[in-house]
């Protein structure tokens, strides 16, 4: 990049974000980022399967089977901060041009979609014993599903170019759309009469006990770090794939 | 304590299909992307390689 664009590209986006926008200076970055995001969730889960099992008392209505919280709400939330997260590196891709953006955009989407699934299967499992379903058309169920086919439709359309470039700026513009449906999901037990049950948590004010609270929490965080890794790592290899030819590559992989 | 034995932890209290089904199928997807996440590394390494050897 030439040094006057460079310079001025500072004065609103800071220098720290120009520098690691080339994926040269990135890639170490990235795998630190990588290695504490490993050991942060194996860490968090340990602590809050523990809590979520052995400490956080049995449900006064559902029993044992709530304990599917644990994992289903860190899941759902995860499903949507990372298309969220998507959509916000697809954007700023189309508008900086800077590689590194859509190679980001790239690695969230599949962890993205497996948490999709994970949310719907679990989701499911927990509808049967306390809805008599394991699936129904509700809006916040639906709209998840939704999410789950634009996440899919997201890394098919960016796989289908011959031209990367022309992919990364097709499929950002599916992220970009499809991020409307993520307020949906987030406000659809708030418009619509739905089955699925309101917010356990809110701002302010949760209709949980503590330790239940505190054990979903953890899981969320231990869900994060887990997701954050999958992604450096992810990004890492599409580097690999895309630089290479670059010389600072080949003592970096070997 | 919530259990009075190993075989209560796993009944879940008669929910256990739901319970560590939902658990199962968690771990399966986790290591799932885990594997494939180790493949894709080895399969960009070793066709960042094969290129150089053949320039």
């Amino acid at each position: 990049m030439a040094r006057t664009e460079q310079q001025s590209n500072d004065k609103f986006a800071g220098r720290w974000f120009w520098r690691y926008a080339a994926p040269a200076a990135f890639y170490p970055l990235a795998g630190k980022i990588e290695k504490i995001g490993w050991v942060l969730a194996v860490v968090l889960a340990a602590i809050g399967l523990y809590m979520g099992f052995f400490v956080a008392p049995t449900d006064a209505t559902q029993g044992e089977v709530y304990r599917v919280i644990f994992i289903h709400v860190p899941a759902a939330w995860m499903t949507m901060v990372i298309y969220l997260a998507m959509a916000f590196w697809a954007g700023t891709g189309l508008v900086l041009g800077t590689r590194l953006s859509f190679m980001m955009s790239h690695a969230l989407a599949p962890t993205g979609a497996i948490m999709a699934v994970v949310a719907l299967w679990t989701g499911s499992l927990w509808g049967r014993p306390t809805w008599g379903t394991y699936w129904v058309w509700d809006a916040r169920i639906t709209s998840t599903l939704i999410l789950f086919f634009l996440y899919v439709g997201y890394m098919a359309l960016s796989a289908a170019f011959d031209d990367k470039k022309k992919g990364d700026r097709a499929s950002a513009l599916i992220a970009l759309v499809g991020a409307i449906n993520v307020p949906i999901i987030y406000f659809s037990v708030k418009w619509w009469t739905t089955l699925h049950q309101g917010s356990s948590v809110r701002p302010g004010s949760s209709s949980m006990a503590t330790t239940m609270l505190w054990a979903m929490l953890i899981m969320t965080f231990a869900f994060w770090a887990y997701c954050v890794a999958a992604a450096m790592h992810r990004l890492r290899t599409q580097i690999i794939e895309r630089e290479a030819g670059a010389a600072w590559l080949d003592g970096a992989t070997k | 304590m919530n259990w009075e034995s190993w075989s209560a932890f796993w009944d879940m209290g008669g929910r256990g299909f739901f319970v560590w089904g939902s658990y199962g199928a968690l771990l399966i997807a986790v290591v799932a992307e885990l594997l494939s996440l180790r493949s894709a590394r080895k399969a960009a390494i070793r066709s960042l390689h094969d290129d150089h050897e053949t320039l």
